[in-house]
């Protein structure tokens, strides 16, 4: 349930840079909100996002409250080889998430 | 000053009241009905981000829903063991048009339900499943998936007679006045669209794209979570979850916005 | 920065008139970051160097329909080479809880300096984008942003 829905191309030229999306369903609890009866609910948020391209890290962002739910990111990066793209998401209250695609480069 | 006004004969002035009375009755119980040709989506008064939002299913986070829902349909379930796929095959083809053509007639419940209840009716009588909750991630994600297949395609509600009273109930429904704040939905969204509240444009409630990814909350819901909203904007007491008011209400609407296209799922502030 | 927005000075006297009146009552909680937490926040990843203005566009919209999901893109003027290319990109605001919005880290291999996300906004405010260069630099761009709420305040 809740998988990340990831976006790459299906095909992309050596040398040329390319885009990726990324979608995953995370409540994003800033834990400055109350409840109606004033207690504060606790922080809850994705803290690290990662992405390694054949085991090299390509992009990392550190993630604050004000990062919407659902933490979407659109970023780049340069076609070497084929392989795999590697994601990681990690959060509060031990939250842990990963996914991959497949790259094919010509 | 002397009064020079003409006198009118009694019966005349009697019966242009009445007349003007009757109208006002009228009019008060039908607010005006927008033309049909001037009847728009919310989609179209959306920030340029929140429509490519939309629009591109690769950056939809009601994408994620769709995702678990289609996952869910070809999972098997309940005591029959038995996925959605497996009597319906593939959504695609088998639901094309479906979500256009909800609320339908039930005649198990004897008048209209909606796409989710039908989701549900299906569990507990072909797969012998319990109910999914309202609002729950698997039900949403069930009707995002099914009512996917219907994007594009024109509301058509059914030409069923058997609806045409609770149409008109749900059409009352929206027309009468409601809660602390005194107000009917036709009011604002028959009367008013496309006018501002506190900074806000006030749309005129065409439910094209449910369910919804709507960005106050953040998440993805229905169009009764936001009836529900919307009468809690009022200070009404708002009806429960699967109330006939609130079928009703979403009937009258999907009639109200008949042609109009499917937009599901939809992003909406 | 530094402007001054008609809304910002009756905010303050309300806010100021409030405080005043239940300070002896109420402990308050710090509420909303300040343009000076921001800058301490900048300051924190920046240090003493200079920032210079220019080579980052910084994408929001002007006016953010619900402060939930406001769309951020940014990108950086940048060859991005083994020897010149963008290590980070820190993106702060000045009127939310927390000054902090994002930190990316960057490298060669980006090819491109751009990322998208989406973020919140609690208030109109200014949002600030400043990049960090293998050649340790840095520079900065900033955009005004006017947010409007949900009209129907909902209760369920």
């Amino acid at each position: 349930m809740a998988r990340p829905l990831i976006n790459v191309p299906a095909k992309v030229k050596r040398g040329q840079v390319f885009e990726i999306k990324t979608l995953i369903s995370h409540i994003m609890e800033p834990g400055f909100r109350f409840t109606t009866t004033g207690d504060k609910i606790p922080r809850d948020i994705v803290t690290t996002f990662s992405c390694s391209y054949n085991g090299e890290e390509i992009f990392r962002a550190d993630l604050y409250p004000a990062i919407s739910a659902n933490p979407f990111f659109d970023f780049f990066t340069v076609a070497t080889e084929g392989g795999t793209l590697d994601f990681k998401w990690v959060g509060d209250n031990g939250f842990s998430e990963t996914a991959s695609a497949k790259i094919v480069v010509e | 000053m002397s009064r020079q006004t003409p006198r009118v004969p009694p019966i005349i002035s009697r019966v242009t009241t009445i007349v003007c009375l009757l109208f006002a009755i009228a009019s008060s119980v039908h607010g005006t009905d927008i033309p049909l040709d001037q009847r728009r989506s919310g989609y179209l008064d959306l920030g340029h981000d929140s429509k490519a939002m939309q629009d591109d299913d690769t950056i939809n986070p009601a994408a994620l829903w769709v995702q678990d829902g289609e996952a869910l349909w070809n999972q098997k379930t309940g005591a029959a063991s038995r996925a959605c796929a497996d009597c319906h095959q593939d959504a695609p083809i088998s639901m094309k048009g479906v979500a256009a053509r909800y609320p339908a007639f039930s005649v198990a419940r004897n008048g209209p339900i909606n796409l989710e209840q039908r989701i549900n009716l299906c569990r507990s009588e072909h797969q012998q499943a319990p109910p999914l909750a309202s609002e729950s991630r698997e039900l949403l994600a069930l009707s995002a998936y099914v009512g996917r297949q219907s994007r594009g395609m024109q509301i058509a509600p059914p030409d069923d007679s058997r609806l045409v009273p609770f149409v008109e109930a749900g059409r009352k429904l929206f027309n009468r006045r409601i809660g602390q704040i005194d107000m009917s939905c036709a009011q604002c969204h028959d009367d008013n669209w496309g006018k501002k509240l506190a900074g806000s444009l006030i749309p005129q409630a065409q439910p094209t794209g449910y369910p919804i990814y709507r960005l106050e909350w953040q998440s993805l819901g229905s169009l009764q979570r936001r009836l529900r909203n919307c009468m809690s904007g009022l200070r009404a007491e708002a009806y429960e979850y699967g109330a006939p008011e609130n079928v009703n209400l979403e009937l009258f609407l999907m009639w109200r916005a008949r042609g109009l296209r499917v937009e599901t799922p939809a992003v909406r502030p | 920065m530094g402007e001054t927005r008609p809304g910002a000075t009756r905010r303050a006297v309300m806010l100021g008139g409030l405080a005043g009146s239940l300070a002896a009552t109420i402990r308050l909680e710090p509420a909303l970051a300040t343009p000076e937490r921001m800058r301490a926040a900048i300051r924190n990843v920046v240090g003493e160097a200079s920032i210079r203005k220019g080579r980052v566009d910084l994408e929001v919209p002007p006016l953010v329909e619900n402060g939930n999901t406001a769309s951020l893109a940014v990108s950086v003027d940048s060859p991005m080479t083994a020897t010149d290319y963008v290590k980070a990109i820190h993106v702060f605001n000045e009127k939310n809880p927390q000054p902090n919005v994002i930190s990316v880290h960057l490298g060669p291999r980006a090819g491109r300096a751009k990322f998208s996300t989406r973020f919140r906004l609690a208030d109109s405010q200014i949002v600030t984008a400043i990049a960090e260069m293998s050649d340790g630099t840095f520079w900065s761009a900033s955009a005004d942003v006017i947010v409007t709420l949900a009209a129907c305040v909902e209760g369920i």
